[in-house]
């Protein structure tokens, strides 16, 4: 290369020295991340909570999972739910189903409320998806029974014929691992899951004997169904 | 200069293994690809088989395309382009054999774990932890060595190929260390530490710099050597690399949260990224002259150099997919065309129309210098190009015509106020559209499997004829 060929001495400067053009790089690539990221973790007005607390479940001591009733706000998810969860995310449902409503008209009419940041604020990874192959599941909790469910996961044209999900025969035969659910749960309580000592403690017994499908019908039956929403509330400005 | 000086001076042995590998994994990563298309076209295809179904081999196919052929092209192309600009052979030949192996490892991994369902549920990120770790140090020892054979360069200056390179390796360390920090029950299961809009955040980030990146600053590197080297011409705008370089790398990482509109994001922040996203055409059109102008004086060099073909190929379908990506990060677009196959769509002209047709042209080039020979058959270059093109125009028109359909029908109300489609009659109108698009990648992964072929034949021939070659390329073309 010429040593003429320069558009100003600085670029020059950076051109002829790779530690330069490195430091240069390493500065400039951090501030996009760094204004787009950071403030989601302390501005307030992020998580809906912080303005409307009623939308998460506020635990009595010595309250249990169990006695959470659907509308008292969000919550962790149970053991089965949890488990439930992992399966979901093992067969990679997100690459093909949303579970992040948008406030449209026709959205709200075919899911329901538009979703909240603060309803997966337990998600651990989100699940909110990037395609609708299949509709979207973050208000599907309670449309359909657990029978249809269990049918639907099954053999998903026998409920649905225009449907193009596999099926999901081996859910039923897989049992769920009571330690791995355990395992599961402390991992959770370390990035800021709420579980109690109880929580974890039992959850062994409330899994086990279940069916990786009886766990993910559960986890399908609470998505969305932890808030009670006011019609009159904006949550979002 | 005679081969044998050539190769006492460069390090080219783990150039020529990684100009393999990345053909190999461009017929393998496309043909799960089109498996995958075809299980939409007709799901009986998952066979009832965990291992074989869309939700564990999407992902596959995804690390396949990009980790294990675009990253062993990069490989390629930048162990090669950065001794040429250099001067100088590589700063450890073993620590890139390092790399050639360890990325290797890296790649038979993913295709163990992912069809097993171990995953850590983030789009584009799905490897394991104790994977992620070797992709973090695999990654530093091809930057080091990089950067290193840069330092002890004999030019003046750093040709500007090598600095798309050098900003793709700064960013994908950061972004890769922080989207995968996770905490793990298991040998193999961890759970992000961040939740819901800020993992979303995160992951967006990742995924769009990725592309950004990944599959755009290293492949623009790719552009600005090898377009002048086979159209025998100097870049045409050295200015205009210059403001290329630096708005694309400035520009780019704000890109992520435009995945994120009319979500539980925050507004400012989706808003951010779609106004960065607008500005983006600016640096991407100017990449995208840069590259066709170089051409001027010479087009008619297109009428017989296949090669060069694919070069400028790629920059109108790179061109074109970076008009694309600004409208569809614009938000009323986006509020109809999220969530749809236009996304789809969009990618694979990335994908396959710039990444992978640049990428066809840059392995070609190195396989007639590596080699020290011509193509085997200049005629299934021909066809590989043809192939590619007609491929990729099939599979996205096919997939804008389904994406726009899915989002006008999922949003069209009758004349009493409700909703005309039910969500199955969505997914009954996408399956011509979903058989198209197989299709289409049917054909775009026949031209891979041309050159595979190709290539396979050009090396036997240069190894069996010593008399081109000398024989310590024998063992490197076996």
């Amino acid at each position: 290369m010429s040593d003429k060929i320069h558009s100003t001495k600085f670029q020059d400067k950076i051109e002829r020295n790779v530690f330069i053009m490195f430091i240069m790089l390493a500065v400039l690539l951090s501030v996009g991340g760094l204004v787009e990221i950071v403030p989601l973790f302390y501005l307030k007005g992020t998580m809906e909570h912080n303005q409307h607390p009623e939308i998460v479940w506020n635990r009595k001591a010595g309250q249990t999972l169990a006695d959470w009733k659907a509308g008292d706000g969000i919550r962790p998810y149970t053991p089965t739910e949890l488990s439930g969860r992992e399966v979901f995310i093992r067969e990679g449902c997100y690459l093909c189903h949303s579970q992040m409503i948008r406030p449209f008209r026709d959205e709200n009419e075919r899911y329901g409320h538009y979703s909240l940041a603060s309803e997966s604020m337990y998600d651990h990874p989100f699940q909110w998806g990037s395609k609708r192959t299949g509709p979207d599941l973050a208000r599907v909790g309670g449309k359909y029974s657990d029978a249809w469910q269990r049918r639907h996961l099954n053999a998903p044209r026998s409920v649905v014929p225009e449907s193009v999900m596999p099926n999901y025969p081996w859910l039923e035969k897989n049992m769920v691992d009571p330690e791995r659910t355990q395992a599961t749960m402390s991992a959770m309580r370390i990035v800021g899951v709420p579980y109690t000592d109880a929580d974890i403690a039992s959850a062994a017994t409330e899994v086990r004997g279940k069916s990786e499908l009886d766990a993910v019908v559960a986890y399908l039956q609470v998505l969305g169904t932890m808030v009670k929403f006011d019609d009159a509330v904006s949550y979002r400005d | 200069m005679a081969t044998a000086q050539v190769d006492d001076k460069y390090n080219f042995d783990v150039v020529r293994w990684f100009t393999v590998m990345a053909i190999v994994y461009l017929v393998v990563g496309t043909l799960v690809g089109v498996w995958i298309a075809s299980e939409l076209a007709w799901p009986v295809l998952n066979f009832d088989l965990a291992e074989l179904t869309f939700g564990r081999l999407r992902s596959l196919h995804t690390n396949a395309v990009i980790f294990a052929f675009g990253g062993c092209t990069l490989m390629a192309t930048g162990f090669y382009s950065v001794q040429r600009t250099s001067g100088v052979g590589l700063w450890s030949n073993k620590l890139a054999w390092f790399v050639f192996w360890g990325w290797n490892i890296i790649i038979v991994s993913a295709v163990i774990t992912l069809p097993l369902g171990l995953t850590s549920g983030k789009e584009y990120a799905e490897l394991e932890w104790p994977i992620d770790i070797l992709i973090a140090v695999v990654w530093l020892a091809f930057s080091f060595n990089f950067a290193m054979t840069i330092a002890n360069r004999k030019t003046s200056h750093i040709y500007v190929s090598n600095w798309f390179f050098l900003s793709m390796m700064v960013m994908i360390t950061y972004l890769h260390v922080v989207n995968s920090l996770a905490i793990p029950v298991s040998l193999f299961k961890s759970y992000s530490i961040f939740s819901g809009v800020q993992d979303a955040m995160i992951q967006w980030w990742w995924g769009h710099n990725a592309v950004g990146f990944y599959l755009t600053a290293g492949f623009l590197g790719i552009m600005y050597y090898f377009v002048p080297k086979q159209a025998g011409r100097p870049i045409f705008s050295y200015r205009l690399s210059v403001i290329h370089f630096w708005a694309l790398s400035f520009g780019y990482v704000w890109l992520g949260a435009h995945h994120l509109q009319y979500t539980a994001l925050p507004d400012w922040t989706g808003s951010i990224g779609a106004a960065v996203s607008l500005a983006m055409i600016i640096p991407s059109w100017g990449g995208a002259i840069n590259g066709m102008m170089t051409l001027s004086g010479a087009w008619d060099k297109l009428r017989e150099d296949y090669i060069l073909r694919f070069l400028i190929m790629s920059l109108a379908f790179y061109a074109m997919s970076t008009f694309e990506g600004p409208v569809m990060s614009s938000k009323t677009v986006n509020a109809l065309s999220h969530y749809t196959d236009w996304t789809i769509g969009h990618v694979h002209s990335g994908a396959l129309g710039w990444v992978a047709m640049v990428a066809a042209g840059a392995l070609y080039h190195m396989i007639e210098k590596l080699w020290n020979t011509k193509m085997y058959s200049a005629g299934l270059v021909n066809l590989h190009f043809w192939l590619a093109t007609i491929g990729t125009v099939v599979y996205i028109t096919a997939m804008w015509v389904s994406g726009i359909m899915q989002g006008l029908m999922w949003r069209d109300y009758t004349e009493f106020g409700t909703l005309t489609y039910t969500f199955a009659e969505s997914v009954a109108a996408m399956h011509p559209y979903y058989a198209m698009r197989a299709i289409g990648g049917m054909i775009y992964w026949t031209g891979g499997a041309v050159m595979l072929y190709n290539t396979i034949m050009t090396i036997r021939h240069a190894s069996s004829n010593p008399s081109v070659q000398p024989s310590t390329r024998a063992t490197a073309a076996a």
